[in-house]
């Protein structure tokens, strides 16, 4: 009984910082962009919240500067390859290398105090057995993502901007025609995308540890390009693929400790080959036509 | 016989200065930036930075003979992308596929017993043929599928790196037996007399004979994408594949056989770090295979452009070693290199802006001669 709590707490922990860059990165490809700088997101809004947090003594605080630090990778990536037209590609991979450097090298140049985010218990919920203190006794940001995924859903599906933003992600000459301005709306996406994966990186660094260690995030940023993947472009999918994807490393991390000999080169190796079949056989439809694909206008 | 249209080839020459001013512009804000940097958080000063990435890359023969070494698997693997981006695919997986070349190569020199003249070939040629297999599901996926090569050659980056890791984590695979009670995830150490030989003396100027292939490489490289019909196909192919296919190219061999191509080259230059600098598989993340890539993409398909370039990459590895002494931590490396390919990046967007910008107002300007020319009587 116990070891299955572990493996839902940690499930819990390892899960949200990848929904809460799956559900800006949901809105970001749904424009177009398939953004692969959510590793330089998260590490941005790890090292920077501890930072903030550090300075001003406030976690709050820390959180709203490590958003705000994710948000400035994507303002750089969206200025660099939707407003000018450098490869989105080379830009997110440039990036990636940039927030691990300059993470590692303020790291050892300054040296943040440690703060973390405080525990809460849910009343009522709390004293369901088995399954209450895994999921409503954990640190408060985690319970953002429950109003963040409705809000990013209604985004892209229920107002005028989502109708849009799709558009472009669909097909760009179209909307285009239609006075949608396509490389601005790609833009919004992807500032989007740095909001929440810096949120994410937040939650990883000063929600969880308390601490920033060198190459915290560990390649997460790409496992939620595959859980976006995996769950055919649909939120609900994306999320159920970080769940699974976190779930999967909680057993990794786990099952040796009681015991269970597990071959953790699969283990690692799973999420990744899972977003390769699954975008081989089924999850097909979901895909925006016009993903990764820069547009300019008269240039097709 | 008309005269060329003055707009349209007027600006030919200028286009060369303004290219060079725009790079240079680019590069100097990059620099400042990483100036301000150091200035802002670190004791040290820029000059003492650059003076002391200066001694580990070109101060002494043997230090440039080092900058090489670093530089030579980056050169390999960047031919290999110029060679999958001329024909319009993005092959973001040079990483994986070098890492799996280099399981590869490490298979067939440990488990194949024989003279060096015998397994050293061989092993260069397993390590290319492991890096054009991995590359290969990608193409596979693609010409079955549909699958966007992008995001599979992406994914399986990740999956290369365990498949090694797997490899140095068995006795029966690559790890080796040390005696000790806990064995570190590497393999053997490469015998000797079966490491790729060495030019020039052991104290002075030294490099290994991957840096000549390389350059042979790089000379047949140039020479099939410029020269020849498969160079021209394949650019065809990359401008628009439409009417590629319309002229007879198929596009699935063509196009796949690139990426397979371009995956050989990333799981050769894995084999010869192995033989030649490396010496042992290991699980670790070298980043040679995404280094590649961006001298690949900011030398923008010109085969001239990315020996320097991969030389200047190779001198920033070799030059980060030297940054301890100054107190300023070596990541200023990575940082530095980030902004000098963000930098790259820039003027010939620049440059394409300000061409649109120009090509705009004559099409205005053509337009406000017509308006206020008189009807033409109908």
């Amino acid at each position: 009984m116990n070891e299955i709590q572990t493996i839902l707490g940690s499930t819990v922990r390892l899960s949200a910082p990848l929904a809460f860059g799956a559900n800006g990165e949901y809105v970001a490809e749904k424009g177009g962009t398939l953004n692969i700088s959510l590793e330089a997101m998260l590490l941005a809004g790890a090292f920077f919240s501890v930072l903030g947090a550090s300075v001003t003594g406030s976690v709050v605080a820390g959180f709203v500067i490590g958003m705000l630090a994710g948000w400035a990778v994507s303002w750089v990536h969206a200025n660099m390859s939707h407003r000018l037209t450098a490869n989105t590609f080379v830009v997110g991979l440039t990036l990636n290398v940039l927030l691990l450097g300059l993470t590692n090298f303020l790291l050892e140049a300054l040296e943040p105090n440690r703060h973390q985010a405080a525990r809460i218990r849910v009343p009522l919920l709390v004293d369901i057995p088995v399954v209450g203190p895994p999921l409503f006794e954990n640190r408060w940001p985690v319970y953002l993502l429950i109003p963040l995924i409705p809000l990013s859903w209604w985004l892209v599906n229920r107002t005028n901007w989502g109708l849009e933003l799709r558009a472009c992600g669909e097909n760009p000459q179209a909307a285009d025609v239609t006075g949608i301005n396509v490389n601005k709306r790609r833009r919004q996406g992807l500032y989007y995308a740095g909001l929440t994966t810096g949120l994410g990186g937040a939650y990883l660094a000063l929600g969880e540890v308390g601490l920033f260690n060198q190459n915290m995030t560990a390649g997460r940023g790409f496992l939620i390009n595959a859980a976006i993947i995996f769950g055919g472009w649909r939120l609900g999918g994306a999320i159920g693929g970080c769940i699974l994807f976190g779930g999967t490393d909680a057993m990794r991390l786990a099952l040796p400790a009681i015991g269970y000999e597990v071959q953790p080169q699969i283990l690692i190796a799973l999420p990744y080959v899972l977003a390769i079949v699954a975008m081989s056989i089924f999850a097909f439809g979901g895909r925006p036509a016009a993903l990764g694909k820069p547009f300019e206008r008269g240039v097709k | 016989m008309n005269e060329p249209a003055p707009e349209f080839n007027s600006h030919r020459g200028a286009d060369v200065s303004r290219m060079i001013v725009l790079y240079v512009a680019a590069l100097s804000i990059a620099l400042l930036l990483a100036s301000t940097l150091i200035v802002l958080v670190t004791d040290a000063s820029p000059l003492e930075v650059s003076e002391a990435l200066y001694r580990g890359s070109f101060s002494s023969p043997s230090a440039i003979g080092f900058t090489i070494e670093q530089a030579t698997p980056i050169l390999i693997v960047a031919l290999g992308s110029l060679i999958a981006s001329r024909s319009g695919l993005f092959n973001i997986g040079p990483e994986g596929q070098f890492a799996v070349g280099t399981a590869a190569g490490g298979l067939v020199m440990f488990q194949m017993g024989g003279p060096p003249a015998v397994v050293l070939p061989l092993t260069l040629v397993a390590a290319g043929l492991g890096g054009a297999a991995w590359a290969g599901i990608a193409a596979f996926l693609k010409a079955v599928r549909g699958v966007d090569v992008v995001i599979t050659t992406l994914l399986l980056n990740f999956v290369a790196i365990q498949v090694v890791s797997f490899c140095v984590n068995r006795y029966w695979l690559l790890q080796e037996r040390t005696g000790g009670r806990i064995d570190p995830p590497q393999s053997p150490l490469v015998g000797e007399s079966y490491r790729l030989p060495r030019l020039g003396s052991p104290t002075g100027f030294n490099v290994h004979t991957g840096f000549l292939l390389a350059l042979v490489l790089a000379a047949a490289v140039w020479y099939a994408v410029s020269q020849t019909r498969w160079g021209f196909r394949l650019r065809m192919l990359g401008f628009n594949p439409l009417a590629a296919r319309a002229a007879g190219v198929n596009l699935v061999v063509l196009g796949g056989g690139a990426l397979v191509l371009s995956g050989a080259f990333a799981g050769l230059a894995g084999g010869v770090f192995f033989t030649a600098t490396g010496f042992r598989v290991t699980s670790g993340v070298l980043n040679y295979g995404y280094e590649g890539l961006l001298v690949a993409l900011i030398s923008r398909g010109r085969v001239a452009a990315i020996v320097p370039i991969a030389i200047a990459f190779g001198a920033l590895r070799s030059g980060g070693g030297y940054l301890g002494a100054t107190g300023v931590p070596r990541y200023m490396v990575d940082i530095v290199q980030a902004l000098i390919v963000l930098a790259a990046l820039m003027p010939p967007v620049i440059a394409d802006r300000m061409a649109r910008a120009r090509t705009m107002r004559v099409i205005r300007s053509a337009a406000r001669v017509r308006e206020s020319a008189p009807a033409v009587p109908s």
